[in-house]
């Protein structure tokens, strides 16, 4: 893949632009999952495991659904179930695929230091370029979301890539196409959020007032989005961030703080130098010494 | 110069302390360049040196473990001569004596000056930040045991005290090369009966008494 798709808007740790001629003309992409529609199978796990050809470790039951229970370098995508018992006194199961966001602002991405471990193409989808990867693990820390994961067999991370490689060539991401309630959808960003206001709508005649779509805007928006049966309180499944960000901490550490630590260091070694030039050496002469052997001299009379 | 004056020295280092400050010199200058080449993109060519990006970040904390453990040896045997004196306090006051070589209007000085000893703190409190920081980030082995917060936090820290501790030693070494005759303390271990009147006078009476027993 490297670089010769050229359409590479961004890429880790580098100061000049990219090839970047092809642009993604009929839009950016997006993946839209219709939490209200989703049954929790798991077929979309499935698939992802099938077409990335990955297998994680056979584990044991944790006393929940979820299954795996956390995401790997070997699980890219995994349901989260919640159960939510709402006012009413009912239950309601919230089932949440989760994976990577592809925010249009990614965290991981910003914190890298590897140059070109991590790029965003401009159809939008954030994706991992192992070879480049040293494994120190700082895209995890830029993460808002948590997804991202170092293999333990590599040192690599690893996390969805939208099946940037099936998208390339025109293909929908392999959960999108085995979703047997078409729950998960694929299209241009523009098409998957004229879908989720129809769906909107839909859920709002069913009485979930507080429908809403989630394409959190702190990161600049995401491209893979949420139809939420309760857009006002996106924790009550399984933790969703109210407001996602990359933390104002991760932008302190790689944003102002290179330019003044670099530059902290070069004055500090400038002012040596110039100190040296005009001021110049602090030099012990013949002087002090003839004033040190006197001393001693000194000494030694006064201590027969 | 003849011969006689040669021998006209005072040993300032024996020789572990010298091993151990070379140690500790050069892990610092290992660290600052692998730390470096992750800290900016513009210097990320410095993982070359190390054998790349892979074995920069797994060399980088090791060599970490080498000098916190060496300067720790090297900082307990230096500590009681950099306790501060009330006399320091005037010298610091003075500073533009020092950097204006007027070094005689100012007080005496024992083993260490206050410069020299604002830096010895300097390193112990970068130094004991970086560990402490470094091992929460350290992603193969231990970041696991630490919340997200706290390791954004750490990675900040991590840099900022790396930043400062750089600057301190590039003072550390300036100070070497402006103040003719420090290096060989170092190198061969002496220094000159001048460079030490000069410089270190209380230090110089000190030791000089000694020599006549
Ligand atoms: C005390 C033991 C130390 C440990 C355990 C340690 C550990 C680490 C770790 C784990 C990293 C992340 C990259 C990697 O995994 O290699 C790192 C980065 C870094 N270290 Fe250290 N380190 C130590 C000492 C030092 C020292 C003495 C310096 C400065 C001279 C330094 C400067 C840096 C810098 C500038 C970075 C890059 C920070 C950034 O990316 O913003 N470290 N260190
Ligand atoms: S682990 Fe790899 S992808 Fe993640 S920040 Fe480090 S170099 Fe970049």
């Amino acid at each position: 893949m490297a670089l010769q798709s050229l359409d590479i808007i961004r890429r880790s740790a580098t100061t000049l632009p990219e090839p970047q001629a092809r642009g993604a003309h009929a839009g950016q992409v997006a993946k839209l999952i219709d939490v209200s529609k989703c049954i929790g199978c798991k077929a979309c796990q499935v698939a992802c495991m099938e077409w990335n050809d990955l297998r994680d470790e056979i584990g044991s039951c944790t006393g929940h659904y979820d299954n795996p229970p956390d995401l790997s370098d070997q699980s890219w995508t995994l349901m989260r179930f919640a159960e939510y018992e709402n006012p009413k006194g009912d239950l309601e199961w919230l089932i949440r695929k989760d994976g990577c966001m592809h925010c249009a602002d990614p965290g991981c991405l910003k914190a890298c230091p590897s140059p070109g471990a991590i790029v965003q193409y401009a159809n939008g989808i954030v994706d991992f370029h192992e070879e480049n990867c040293i494994g120190c693990g700082y895209c995890v820390t830029g993460c808002p979301f948590n997804i991202p994961r170092i293999s333990k067999k590599d040192n690599k991370a690893y996390k969805c890539t939208l099946c940037s490689d099936r998208v390339s060539v025109g293909l929908e991401p392999a959960c999108v196409k085995t979703c047997p309630t078409g729950a998960i959808t694929f299209g241009s960003k523009e098409d998957m959020q004229q879908h989720a206001a129809e769906r909107i709508e839909d859920l709002k005649s069913r009485g979930f007032a507080q429908a809403g779509l989630y394409d959190p805007m702190g990161v600049g928006g995401t491209h893979v989005m949420y139809v939420l049966q309760h857009a006002d309180q996106p924790q009550l499944y399984s933790g969703l961030p109210a407001n996602p960000k990359i933390s104002a901490i991760v932008g302190l550490w790689k944003g102002i703080s290179k330019p003044l630590g670099l530059l902290a260091i070069f004055a500090t070694a400038a002012v040596g130098f110039l100190h040296y030039i005009g001021i110049g050496p602090n030099e012990t002469d013949e002087q002090d010494e003839e004033a040190a052997r006197r001393e001693l001299k000194n000494e030694l009379e006064k201590t027969p | 110069m003849n011969t006689k004056r040669k021998a006209e020295e005072i040993v300032r280092y024996e020789t572990p302390t010298r091993i151990n400050h070379w140690i500790v010199a050069i892990s610092f200058v290992l660290l600052a360049l692998s730390g470096l080449a992750l800290f900016h993109p513009a210097l990320f060519w410095l993982t070359n040196l190390f054998g790349g990006g892979s074995w920069t970040r797994i060399l980088h904390p090791l060599i970490g473990i080498v000098m916190v453990i060496a300067f720790a040896l090297l900082g307990a045997k230096m500590w009681h001569e950099n306790a501060m004196q009330p006399r320091d306090w005037q010298w610091l006051r003075q500073i533009k004596d020092l950097v204006n070589n007027r070094e005689d209007a100012l007080p005496e000085v024992g083993k260490y000056n206050a410069g020299q000893k604002l830096i010895f703190y300097t390193i112990i409190l970068c130094l004991i930040g970086l560990l402490l920081s470094g091992i929460v980030i350290w992603r193969a082995y231990f970041a696991v045991y630490f919340s997200v917060e706290l390791i954004r936090f750490a990675s900040l820290l991590h840099a900022f005290c790396g930043i400062v501790l750089i600057c301190a030693i590039i003072i550390h070494i300036y100070a070497a090369i402006w103040v003719k005759g420090s290096v060989r303390a170092m190198t061969r271990g002496t220094v000159s009966y001048g460079w030490a009147w000069k410089h270190h006078r209380a230090w110089f009476r000190e030791v000089t008494k000694g020599q006549q027993k």
